[in-house]
């Protein structure tokens, strides 16, 4: 029994195999095509090519995929979008794509409308849903729009209207037309999550397209037995069906999967992560075994959203990071970088560039290329140089912290021979073997998860029972997406009272994780 | 007279946040509704107090209620002016001479604008706080005795109340209880006032002041440190701590958001700590056990690095922030302005005293 873990980055396509036992096996690197799939095609023969495992006994194959976020940035292969908004007659105030780049409302088509329906705060009713009116606008768009966004106000307390409405328009349109619904994706702060839906419903090509791709990639490879599937953000797993009702949580998958693979190596479920690629170095922060989710509003392609995200620091720090001395003698390490160009440009390399690698190598801690090439540079300003990068990755630790408590720190990706032993507010620092494919081995040991958030109103519906509601509604999302029903554990509680309300409400956030199927 | 356009919006937002002290609703949809009244009705004009007459009438305009619930459910727009020309007819007047804001807040700074360009009428550069508070009373003009009432309110649905109270802690009551009714957000016209008023019991030039704040916030030229000595000379603030927010303790009393963060200093401040209390918005802030500020002063959380306002709704344990103590204005500073929102107002056991004897005394204690 063997599983596969493939993991695309901005740089490579990484993919490993795993025993049962969880072993690692076999791992491989290639550099990710700009059309992703072949890089995805050539890591997948190389890797099977190199183990000369034997393919039937693949039980499993995962992909964590930069496709969704790629496509946002980049606004390509996006759908034309129609958004359902029900609230009328609140929130006419502030429209849908009120605040959006123009750029993109053109690429999505930009029709929305905004119709009866919605609830308020408690529960009740702030205008009923109006089939006719749904109608006279899905008879308009027929033509217009190829994937629908539906929003309801406070459908994050009830969501039956947002349901009642995507099963019109499947009445409509079809059972196969795409449909999001805000209150699986977002949570409240409505502007927020309907802009989190509406790139939810953009996506739905971009994810059939991906997820299609790698189910043939693997077929090509003879790999026809296994269960497939998609890492979302939070470290866990979703199906391919359920990957196409949800692509938006594909989205920074990438630093989550290498900050759960360092997890895994370390063999630690509560620790910090720091993971330094050529460009950049992520740090994220694990409570047992999961990424801690950012509190904030998150933009993506310049578009502000609130759907779950890990809480993740980017620093301008990698291996290829250019080092520099202006006039008056200070030295800066990065933000800029020679990238994939590192074995060209660097010093070790023959080539002209001072890098953050050279560094290293100058100091001996680590045997890349040829070092005498970089003999030359004086020990005094190498650790000069190695106190500088010792100060960067210090600070940014610093704001993920959340006490003023030393840390430990598991250091993972291909850049991290740069980072020096000694970092201000680090207890210890682990370097984990194979650390290098820990995004890939991250997607290959991810669970499945289900998630549920409601407002209770406690002084109703006591706080014992509205915990188990809203635990047995995660738990059917966990089985939708995948999981076994009798492996599902409670992982994360979250409660937050809400102002101004007369009789103890409470938005109650549950989240619970189960082994695949 | 001088037009405000999107970009003086998205100023006159972050640096009345900034003022609000943690309360007077959601900036990021205050601004969003403000952008979209003047895209679709033109510019604002902003006249200062000296510019308006004496015998003309305004009219304030403001939302009430959650700002929790302000983000998922906000207005249609054209509430503020039926609620707006409801107390006109109301009162008898047919000529209502321009709008002002109530307090200035993340997103009350803001719905006087969405008013005045909806009907096209001028604002006034002038407030009735001078910052946020969380009750109708707490506004200079009660301070000299002027009504509240009559008030109207209204919801999206179309629901208009009409109030006239026996005082304005009479209004306050009703009025939360009517808020609480319509969903927890309600619009509201109160406090009806004549430019002589206005010139004489409101807090003048706030909509600039605003504007300058968030100027200084939002600029990216220069460090937080720079920006921060600039915003502090502005505005004759302190900065009394910086740190990272290490508990929120939170009650939900009354229809209030009530609670207090617990501080650990970080850089300069390293091993200190600092308490900081909330209604809605900030009241009193404790450095290392010693009171270093309390309202009617003003206490401004703001983000460590980008300056920008922090509300009390998004407090989390990790973040790290400046704490800004600022004189509150004179009308705040007398007997009648302590009692109503003084220390024991919010039923703390001490007399006021003004921040910048708290900061001297600090520093005398320090020595």
């Amino acid at each position: 029994m063997y599983r596969i873990g493939i993991d695309v980055g901005g740089t490579n396509t990484d993919a490993i195999i795993l025993d049962e036992h969880h072993k690692l096996i076999h791992a491989v690197k290639s550099p990710t095509s700009l059309d992703i799939k072949t890089g995805i095609e050539t890591s997948l023969r190389n890797l099977l090519q190199e183990s000369k495992i034997d393919k039937t006994q693949i039980t499993h194959a995962m992909l964590g995929t930069t496709q969704c976020t790629n496509a946002i940035v980049e606004r390509k292969k996006l759908a034309s979008v129609g958004i359902i908004r029900l609230g009328y007659p609140a929130t006419a105030s502030v429209p849908p794509y009120t605040a959006w780049p123009k750029d993109m409302v053109e690429k999505l088509s930009g029709n929305y409308a905004l119709v009866h329906g919605g609830y308020e705060y408690d529960g009740q009713v702030l205008s009923e849903v109006d089939e006719d009116e749904i109608r006279e606008l899905l008879a308009k768009w027929r033509e217009k729009v190829e994937s629908i966004a539906v929003i309801g106000v406070f459908s994050s307390i009830k969501n039956d209207q947002e349901l009642r409405v995507r099963d019109l328009i499947h009445e409509v349109y079809g059972e196969e037309y795409p449909v999001s619904c805000s209150s699986l994706i977002g949570s409240v702060g409505l502007i927020e999550r309907e802009n989190a839906t509406i790139l939810n419903a953009a996506l739905y090509k971009v994810i059939e397209t991906t997820t299609e791709g790698f189910v043939h990639a693997l077929e090509e490879e003879g790999i026809t037995d296994a269960v497939v599937y998609l890492c979302q953000n939070d470290g866990t797993l979703m199906s391919i069906d359920y990957a196409k009702q949800f692509p938006i949580f594909t989205i920074a998958c990438g630093p989550t999967n290498s900050i759960r693979g360092a997890s895994y190596l370390a063999q630690i479920k509560d620790t910090m992560v720091l993971d330094v690629g050529g460009t950049t170095s992520d740090i994220g922060v694990l409570q047992d075994g999961f990424p801690r989710e950012s509190s904030v509003a998150v933009e993506v392609g310049d578009i502000r959203t609130n759907f779950r995200m890990p809480d993740i620091i980017s620093v301008g720090l990698g291996g290829g990071s250019i080092v520099r001395v202006d006039d008056n003698g200070k030295i800066s390490v990065g933000p800029d970088s020679v990238g994939y160009r590192i074995s060209e440009e660097a010093l070790v390399f023959g080539g002209s560039t001072l890098t953050a690698t050279d560094i290293a190598v100058r100091l001996g801690m680590a045997d890349i290329g040829d070092k005498s090439l970089v003999s030359h540079i004086e020990e005094e300003f190498a650790l000069a140089v190695q106190a500088e990068i010792s100060s960067i990755v210090g600070q940014a630790i610093d704001k993920m912290k959340t006490s003023s408590e030393d840390v430990q720190l598991v250091l993972v990706g291909g850049g991290s021979i740069i980072i020096p032993d000694s970092i201000r507010g680090v207890a210890s620092m682990i370097k984990a073997e194979n650390g290098t494919v820990a995004n890939a081995i991250g997607a290959s040991i991810a669970q499945i998860s289900g998630q549920y958030e409601q407002i209770y109103i406690y002084s109703r519906e006591p706080r014992e029972a509205s915990l188990k509601d809203a635990e047995r509604k995660a738990v059917q999302q966990a089985v939708l997406a995948g999981a076994v029903s009798d492996t599902i554990e409670l992982v994360e509680v979250e409660e937050t009272p809400l102002a101004y309300h007369p009789e103890n409400a409470t938005r109650l956030r549950v989240k619970v994780v189960g082994k695949m199927s | 007279m001088r037009y405000l356009d999107k970009a003086a919006i998205e100023n006159i937002a972050i640096g009345a946040a900034f003022l609000g002290t943690g309360g007077g609703g959601d900036p990021y949809i205050g601004k969003l509704m403000a952008i979209s009244a003047i895209e679709k009705n033109g510019p604002v004009r902003l006249y200062s107090v000296d510019e308006i007459d004496d015998e003309d009438f305004f009219i304030p305009a403001a939302m009430m209620g959650a700002p929790s619930v302000s983000s998922e459910k906000f207005p249609n727009g054209s509430e503020f002016v039926k609620v707006f020309q409801k107390l006109a007819q109301y009162l008898g007047k047919d000529k209502i001479a321009g709008t002002y804001p109530m307090e200035a807040g993340g997103v009350n700074s803001m719905i006087p604008i969405v008013v005045a360009a909806q009907l096209g009428l001028p604002l006034v550069d002038c407030d009735g706080m001078g910052r946020a508070f969380p009750e109708l009373q707490m506004v200079t003009f009660n301070l000299d005795g002027i009504s509240a009432t009559p008030m109207a309110i209204t919801d999206e649905k179309g629901n208009i109340g009409i109030f006239e109270t026996i005082d304005n802690k009479w209004t306050e009551r009703l009025a939360r209880v009517a808020t609480v009714e319509m969903g927890a957000s309600a619009m509201v016209s109160l406090y009806p006032t004549t430019g002589a008023q206005m010139k004489k019991s409101g807090v003048h030039h706030i909509v600039t002041l605003s504007e300058q704040i968030g100027e200084i916030i939002s600029s990216n030229h220069r460090d937080a440190n720079e920006k921060l000595q600039e915003l502090l000379t502005l505005v004759s603030g302190y900065e009394l701590f910086h740190g990272k927010i290490v508990d929120v303790i939170r009650e939900i009393k009354g229809g209030f958001n009530l609670g207090k963060m617990n501080l650990e200093g970080i850089e300069a401040h390293k091993g200190g700590n600092m308490q900081v209390h909330f209604q809605n918005e900030n009241l009193v802030a404790e450095r290392d056990g010693q009171v270093v500020g309390m309202t009617p002063d003003l206490l401004c959380l703001v983000d460590y690095e980008t300056l920008l306002p922090v509300t009390t709704e998004s407090l989390k344990y990790g973040k790290r922030v400046r704490v800004i103590g600022l004189p509150a204005n004179e009308k705040w500073r007398t007997e009648k302005g302590i009692q109503t929102a003084g220390p024991r107002y919010f039923g703390y056991d001490y007399d006021y005293v003004p921040i910048e004897e708290l900061i001297k005394k600090a520093v005398a204690d320090h020595v």
